[in-house]
C-alpha cells in the first residue's frame, strides 16, 4: 500500500510518501490511522486531530469507514487552502 | 481547459486564446488571484503552492464540468500555479465564457469558490523572519462554496 503525505501532514511525519504493508485486519481508513500512530510519536503527533485531516483513496475523497486494501494509494493532508 | 504549472501565466495572452475564432460569445468573466504580502497582521515575504499531481488536476476538471452543467457556458478556463511565489505574483487565474453576462458572473465566481474547496492545494507562508506557516482553510472560503451546494 502507497501512503502520501501532504502540507503539514508531511512536515511532522518527515516523509511524503512510504510503502507500508499492515496486517490483514487493518481493512478500512480509521483502521489505517490506529495502525499509522501506533508506529511512532511522529505519526501520533501528525495525527491527533484526525477529525480535521482529510483521506483520499485512488485520487478520490474517501471516508473513514471505507474500505483500504495492499493494492490502493492512500493520501492523508489537511484541509485543503488554494486559490 | 485545466492547468497546472509552475511557471507564471499571461491573463491577456490566455484570454486571447480562449476566445479565437468566437464570435458567439458576449460576456467573458476572469478573476486573477494574487500573491499578497501580509496575512492577517503577518508579513509574508513568499509563499510555496503545493499540489496532489493527478489528483488536482481530477478534481479540476470535476469542477469544471459542473460549472458548464450548470450554467450555458461557450468556454472556460482554470490555471493554478504551484511552487514558490512572491508577493505581487499571480497564483490562479478562472476565465467563464457565455452568450450573456449573468451565466459568466456566476460561473467565474463558482469555480474560485469550489476551487478553494475541493481542489488539493495548500499554502506554506513565509514571513521576513524565516518563519513557515501553513494556512489553513478559511471559514469564510468555506462558507462562500457552501452558497452553491445544491
Amino acid at each position: 500500500m502507497k501512503i502520501l503525505y501532504f502540507a503539514w501532514l508531511k512536515s511532522k511525519i518527515g516523509a511524503d510518501e512510504e510503502e507500508v504493508s499492515p496486517p490483514a485486519g487493518v481493512s478500512t481508513v480509521s483502521a489505517l490511522i490506529d495502525w499509522l500512530v501506533a508506529r511512532g510519536p511522529r505519526f501520533a503527533d501528525a495525527f491527533e486531530h484526525r477529525e480535521v485531516i482529510h483521506v483520499a483513496i485512488n485520487q478520490r475523497y474517501a471516508h473513514p469507514g471505507d474500505p483500504v486494501g495492499p493494492d490502493d494509494e492512500v493520501a492523508f493532508f489537511p484541509p485543503i487552502a488554494g486559490g | 481547459m485545466i492547468r497546472v504549472q509552475q511557471g507564471d501565466f499571461d491573463p491577456a495572452a490566455e484570454i486571447d486564446k480562449l476566445l479565437a475564432g468566437r464570435t458567439d460569445i458576449g460576456a467573458l468573466v476572469t478573476f486573477t488571484g494574487l500573491v499578497r504580502d501580509i496575512a492577517g497582521d503577518q508579513a509574508i515575504s513568499a509563499m510555496t503552492l503545493e499540489h496532489y499531481p493527478g489528483m488536482t488536476e481530477r478534481q479540476l476538471q470535476e469542477i469544471e464540468r459542473q460549472a458548464h452543467e450548470r450554467w450555458p457556458l461557450d468556454a472556460s478556463l482554470i490555471i493554478h500555479r504551484v511552487g514558490r511565489m512572491a508577493p505581487g505574483e499571480r497564483i490562479v487565474l478562472v476565465a467563464a465564457a457565455s452568450a450573456h453576462r449573468k451565466a459568466a458572473f456566476e460561473a467565474a465566481e463558482f469555480l474560485i469558490d469550489w476551487l478553494k474547496t475541493k481542489a488539493p492545494f495548500w499554502k506554506l507562508e513565509e514571513s521576513p523572519d524565516g518563519a513557515q506557516n501553513w494556512v489553513d482553510a478559511r471559514e469564510a472560503d468555506c462558507a462562500a462554496a457552501a452558497r452553491w451546494e445544491r
